[in-house]
């Protein structure tokens, strides 16, 4: 299954390896930032309805 | 229905939220099917071995490192004419990705360059203008980071996008009117007599689809995750206004 990569083997392996990798960093980056933002956004949200609801209370 | 709905954050959050699960699925099967297809399934080139298998990374990142940065200019536009603020928060988000196929293509290229030309860069037209949109790159970046307010971020950084356009242009056309150094012409184009065997060009483009689709999909995702900070600092502003 896996190809004879013969004397290039290095060369090939090393670009898909650190494509590879760029991209994988670049997707978890990605995700984990929008879920950082996702969870202060909810936070600030709910801190806004609650300060809304306390000042109707009064 | 105008193109100009998307400008409207709300809009903009629940379509791009329909629409992430069905490129998300799109690009892993375009994407992993074609580097697949690509490194286990084609042939080794008769003149360039197995080194041939670089190309699935190599042109899909060089194309989306210019594109990506074309759509930066079209967006920056949008922004310098219309002041749509999510044109500009989309310029913002697809930096770090124009960024990172740049790299790829910088770094593919070098790899590839070493056993078939004899040297891991030149200073050819186009790999130099590539160079030098990676550092517009950066710089765009960096912009953005350094100016407080988003609104003067917005449009220097859109200014700074124009000009770097020049570059995107000349890493992709100069191979067509500048004669010298060391990078061939297109791998694929409508004229067929240029295109690589249909055994390397069919899993190369669906390579270079699930480059276009995993941008997009990065796109959308950060787009959001930018309307979200600035929906975050609105509120915050809020907060201190009435404390």
């Amino acid at each position: 299954m896996i190809p004879d990569l013969g004397k290039y083997a290095g060369a090939v392996l090393g670009a898909y390896g650190a494509s590879i990798l760029l991209l994988v960093g670049l997707v978890l980056a990605s995700l984990w930032q929008a879920r950082r933002m996702k969870r202060a956004l909810d936070a600030v949200e709910a801190r806004a309805r609650a300060r809304a609801g306390e000042a109707t209370d009064v | 229905m105008s193109i100009w709905e998307y400008a409207n954050p709300m809009k903009f959050m629940q379509t791009s939220g329909w629409l992430l699960p069905w490129v998300t699925g799109m690009t892993l099967v375009c994407l992993i099917g074609g580097l697949f297809w690509g490194f286990f399934l084609t042939p080794d080139d008769y003149k360039q071995g197995s080194t041939v298998k670089i190309i699935y990374l190599h042109v899909p990142a060089a194309i989306m490192g210019t594109s990506a940065w074309f759509m930066m200019l079209v967006t920056s536009l949008i922004w310098l004419v219309r002041r749509h603020h999510v044109s500009a928060l989309a310029a913002k988000a697809a930096a770090p990705i124009g960024l990172t196929f740049t790299v790829i293509g910088l770094v593919t290229g070098a790899i590839w360059g070493q056993p078939m030309w004899g040297t891991w860069w030149a200073w050819d037209p186009r790999l130099t203008a590539f160079l030098i949109l990676g550092l517009f790159y950066l710089g765009y970046i960096a912009l953005w980071a350094a100016v407080e307010d988003p609104d003067t971020a917005a449009d220097l950084t859109s200014v700074l996008c124009v000009v770097g356009s020049v570059f995107a242009f000349l890493s992709r056309y100069a191979v067509l009117f500048w004669n010298q150094g060391l990078h061939q012409g297109a791998s694929l184009s409508l004229d067929a007599e240029e295109n690589v065997a249909d055994v390397y060009a069919w899993p190369l483009w669906t390579c270079i689809a699930g480059f276009l689709l995993l941008f997009v999909l990065l796109v959308l995702l950060r787009t959001r995750t930018e309307i979200r900070a600035r929906r975050i600092a609105a509120l915050l502003a809020r907060e201190r206004r009435l404390a």
